[in-house]
C-alpha cells in the first residue's frame, strides 16, 4: 500500500463488531500497550547507545499497532511467532519489561537467561514462540505451531509475523503451499514497513500489486490493512483468526506500517534510503499511537491528562527495567553449557551416558 | 528369543511400536504414506495408522522440516523422513538454526523433540549430489544429537531412543544396510531401546582397535576376520552407534587395551567424525598409544559415480586390512 493509498478516506472500523465490544478500559489498555512498547524501546535505544548492550537492536517504533492490535485478539489456544524485530510482540503478549531489558543486557534475569538477546525473546507460557534471526526462517515454524494445534485437536490459530523482505524467501512460499494443502490455521502477517534494510519494496518484489496477493497462487484468502488504525487492524485480523480457528483456513494479511528508525541501530544508511519528508509524513499523519490517542480523546474515553499520565508511567516502568537489568548478575561461564541438551540440564540417567560437550 | 529381521524391518518395527506407545508420534515425509516409503521403511504404516499419523508431504524440505520443528515445540513428536540426507542442504537453515538453537536461545524454555531420519551413504552409484554423508557436519552443531546404526537391532533400538528423546535427533541410516539381516530381540521380551551415547564392542580383540560407525562397522568386522585368519592379528571393533553424544569412555578403554587405532569413517576426512575421535584419543590416551592414529575414510573428493571405482573411494575391508598391516 502506498502513502497515496493511505491518504484516501477510509472506512470507520470502530463500529465493527469486535471493536464495538471494547470497553473504555480495554481501549485505554490498547493505548497503554502501544505506549509501553514505544517507551521501552526508546529507553533501550538510550542504553544501547550508552554501550550497555551488545548485538543488534531492531526497533519496532512506528509499528506498535500491529503487535498490539493483533495480539489483543488472542484466545487461549492462539500462538505467536515473529522475526528479530520482536520487542513489540513480546510486550504485547505480556512479557515483563524487566525480563526483556535484562535479556538485552545479557543478564541472567533475562527471559532467555542472556542466551538469546534482543532478537530472541521467548515466552511459550504466553503463547510466544519467539523472535527468530533468519529472515523468513520462522515461517515454517509458525506453520508447525498451527499443525500442532490441529494435530492436538485444539481450536486455535497461529499468527506468524514477517517483513516485506521476508516474502521473497523460498521457505515462506513452501509454507504457504503447505498451509493451504494441509488446511492449517496459520495467519501470516506481513508487517510491510516498506523496506528490508535499505531496500525498498519496489526494489525487492517483482509483483507491483500488494504482497498479500501472492496468497492467490496458493488458493488462500488475503487482505490488506492500514496499520495506522488499530481498529482496522483488529477488525480485519479478527476475521482472519476466526476463519483459521473455525475453518482451519490459512491466510495472509498485509499490514501497511512504517519504522521511524533505521533497520537496526547499526544501520548507518538509515537516513539515505528514505527522504526526511517521507519519514515526517508518517510521523505526522500515520503514527498509530498519536492517531489512537486523538481518537480516544474524541470518543471521550481518555483525557489528555490521563494520556500523559499513562505515557509517564510507561516511561518510569521502562527506566526501572533498565535499572533492574543493570543491577542483575551476568551469566557465569558454567551457564554457557546449560540449555543445550535436555538431559544434561535434567540430570537423568541418560546424562551420564556419552559425552555431550567437547571442551578441555 | 530373537528373530532375524532386515534393517528396514527393524526400523519399521521400532516406528510402529512408538506410534502405538505415544499418540503424539507422527511420521512425515515425501512418499512415506501412500507410496509406502521410498525405501519401504514405512511400508504398511499408513494403512495401519491412517492419514493423521502418517503424512505425505510435498517436495519441500525447508517447509515441512520447519513445520515439524514448530510442531515439536508444541509437544507433537514428529519423525521426518529425508529421502536422502543429501537433501539436507535444502533445509539446512531449519536443521541448524531452528532445531539446534531454539532450546538454547530460549534459555531452556522450549524443547524440540523431533527426529530426522533417512539414508546417508555412498556406494550406490548415484553420484556426488546423492552421496553426501553429513553426520560429522551435524554433530558439529551443539544442540543436535546424531546416531548411525549399523545393525538391525541397533536400528530398532536407536530409532526408539531417538523418538523418546527431548532434543532433535538425526538418525543416519544407510540404503545399503536396509536389506541386511540380523538378530533383533522379540517384542514379547520387553521394550528394546538402545540408549543414545552408548558405543558397542562388536568384536573383542587385543592388538588393535578398529573404531567405526554405520556401514563402516560391517567393513571393519570383515577386515577383522581377515586379519585374524590370514595374519594372526586380533582386532577389536568398536561401533560408535551414536556420534553425539559420543561414548568417549568406551573408545578410550579400547585404546588403552590395544594401544593401536585405525578409525574407519565413511564421512569425509576433513572435519569428519574420525577427525574428532582422533583428537579425543590423543588428548586423553596419548600415553597409551604405541603408534600414530591412522584413518580409513572416504577419499577426499565428491562421490564418484563410476560403479567400477566407487567402492574404492569408500572404506572397504581391503583398505582397512592394508592400513592395519602398516603397523605389523
Ligand atoms: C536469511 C537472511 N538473510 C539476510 C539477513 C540479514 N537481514 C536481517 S533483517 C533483513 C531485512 C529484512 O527485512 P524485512 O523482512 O522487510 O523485515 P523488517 O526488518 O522490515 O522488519 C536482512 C537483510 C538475515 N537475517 N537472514
Amino acid at each position: 500500500m502506498s502513502t497515496a493509498q493511505l491518504d484516501t478516506p477510509r472506512l470507520d472500523f470502530a463500529s465493527s463488531p469486535i471493536n464495538r465490544e471494547l470497553t473504555p478500559e480495554r481501549k485505554i489498555d490498547l493505548f497503554r500497550q502501544m505506549i509501553r512498547i514505544r517507551r521501552f524501546e526508546q529507553t533501550a535505544l538510550k542504553f544501547y547507545n550508552a554501550g550497555k548492550m551488545g548485538g543488534f537492536l531492531h526497533l519496532y517504533i512506528g509499528q506498535e499497532s500491529v503487535a498490539v492490535g493483533t495480539i489483543s485478539l488472542k484466545e487461549e489456544n492462539d500462538h505467536f511467532i515473529t522475526a528479530y524485530r520482536d520487542h513489540g510482540h513480546a510486550i504485547a503478549l505480556g512479557m515483563g519489561m524487566n525480563e526483556c531489558m535484562a535479556e538485552m543486557y545479557g543478564k541472567q534475569t533475562g527471559c532467555s537467561k542472556g542466551k538469546g538477546g534482543s532478537m530472541h525473546f521467548f515466552a511459550p507460557d504466553k503463547g510466544f514462540w519467539g523472535g527468530h534471526g533468519i529472515v523468513g526462517g520462522q515461517t515454517p515454524l509458525g506453520l508447525g505451531l498451527a499443525y500442532g494445534l490441529k494435530y492436538l485437536n485444539k481450536e486455535g490459530c497461529c499468527l506468524c509475523y514477517l517483513g516485506d523482505g521476508a516474502v521473497n524467501q523460498g521457505a515462506f512460499h513452501e509454507s504457504l503451499n503447505l498451509a493451504s494443502l494441509f488446511n492449517l490455521p496459520v495467519v501470516y502477517v506481513i508487517e510491510n514497513n516498506g523496506y528490508s534494510m535499505g531496500t525498498s519494496q519496489k526494489r525487492s518484489s517483482a509483483y507491483r500489486g500488494c504482497l498479500a496477493q501472492r496468497a492467490e497462487g496458493y488458493d488462500m484468502e488475503w487482505d490488506v490493512i492500514d496499520g495506522s488504525d488499530i481498529y482496522e487492524v483488529r477488525a480485519k485480523t479478527h476475521i482472519a483468526m476466526e476463519r483459521a480457528r473455525k475453518e482451519q483456513k490459512p491466510c495472509i494479511l498485509e499490514i501497511a506500517t512504517y519504522r521511524y528508525y533505521g533497520h537496526s541501530v547499526a544501520d548507518a544508511n538509515a537516513k539515505k534510503y528514505r527522504t526526511p519528508e517521507e519519514i515526517e509524513n508518517y510521523k505526522q499523519n500515520h503514527d498509530p499511537i498519536t492517531l489512537f490517542r486523538r481518537r480516544l480523546v474524541s470518543e471521550g474515553v481518555l483525557t489528555e491528562e490521563q494520556a500523559d499520565a499513562i505515557s509517564k508511567e510507561a516511561q518510569d516502568e521502562a527506566a526501572a527495567s533498565a535499572r533492574f537489568a543493570e543491577e542483575s548478575p551476568a551469566p557465569t561461564a558454567a551457564d554457557i553449557m546449560t540449555d543445550v541438551y535436555w538431559e544434561t540440564d535434567n540430570n537423568t540417567e541418560a546424562s551420564k551416558t556419552g559425552w555431550h560437550f567437547f571442551n578441555d | 528369543m530373537s528373530r532375524t529381521l532386515t534393517y528396514r524391518e527393524a526400523l519399521r518395527e521400532g516406528l510402529d511400536e512408538e506410534l502405538a506407545r505415544d499418540p503424539n508420534v507422527v511420521l512425515l515425509g515425501e512418499e512415506v504414506a501412500q507410496y509406502n516409503g521410498a525405501y519401504k521403511v514405512t511400508e504398511g504404516l499408513w494403512k495401519k495408522w491412517g492419514d493423521k499419523r502418517i503424512v505425505d508431504t510435498p517436495i519441500s524440505e525447508a517447509g515441512f522440516i520447519g513445520m515439524g520443528i514448530g510442531a515439536s515445540m508444541l509437544g507433537v513428536r514428529p519423525v521426518m523422513e529425508l529421502m536422502f540426507w543429501s537433501f539436507h542442504s535444502v533445509a539446512f537453515d531449519q536443521l541448524v538454526n531452528n532445531a539446534a538453537c531454539v532450546r538454547y536461545m530460549s534459555g531452556g524454555l522450549i524443547n524440540c523433540p523431533i527426529v530426522m531420519r533417512g539414508p546417508a551413504n555412498g556406494g550406490t552409484n548415484v553420484g556426488a549430489t546423492h552421496s553426501h554423508i553429513p553426520e560429522g557436519l551435524f554433530a558439529a552443531f551443539p544442540g543436535l544429537k546424531v546416531c548411525a546404526p549399523a545393525t538391525p537391532a541397533d536400528a530398532k533400538g536407536l530409532i526408539k531412543a531417538a523418538i523418546r528423546d527431548n532434543d532433535p535427533v538425526y538418525v543416519m541410516e544407510n540404503t545399503l544396510l536396509y536389506g541386511t539381516t540380523g538378530e533383533v530381540p522379540d517384542p514379547a521380551e520387553g521394550d528394546y531401546v538402545v540408549p543414545l551415547g552408548k558405543a558397542d564392542i562388536k568384536r573383542e580383540g587385543k592388538d588393535i582397535s578398529l573404531i567405526a560407525h554405520g556401514r563402516s562397522v560391517i567393513h571393519a568386522l570383515a577386515a577383522a576376520e581377515t586379519l585374524q585368519t590370514e595374519h594372526g592379528i586380533s582386532a577389536e571393533v568398536v561401533d560408535l552407534r551414536s556420534i553425539r553424544p559420543l561414548d568417549v569412555d568406551t573408545i578410550l578403554a579400547s585404546v588403552k587395551k590395544t594401544n593401536r587405532v585405525v578409525l574407519v569413517d565413511e564421512s569425509k576426512p576433513f572435519g569428519g567424525v574420525s577427525a574428532m575421535v582422533a583428537t579425543l584419543i590423543q588428548e586423553h590416551a596419548f600415553d597409551y598409544l604405541d603408534a600414530p592414529i591412522k584413518r580409513v575414510c572416504t577419499i577426499d573428493a565428491p562421490a564418484i559415480y563410476s560403479p567400477h571405482i566407487e567402492n574404492e573411494q569408500l572404506p572397504n575391508p581391503r583398505r582397512i586390512v592394508e592400513k592395519v598391516r602398516t603397523f605389523f
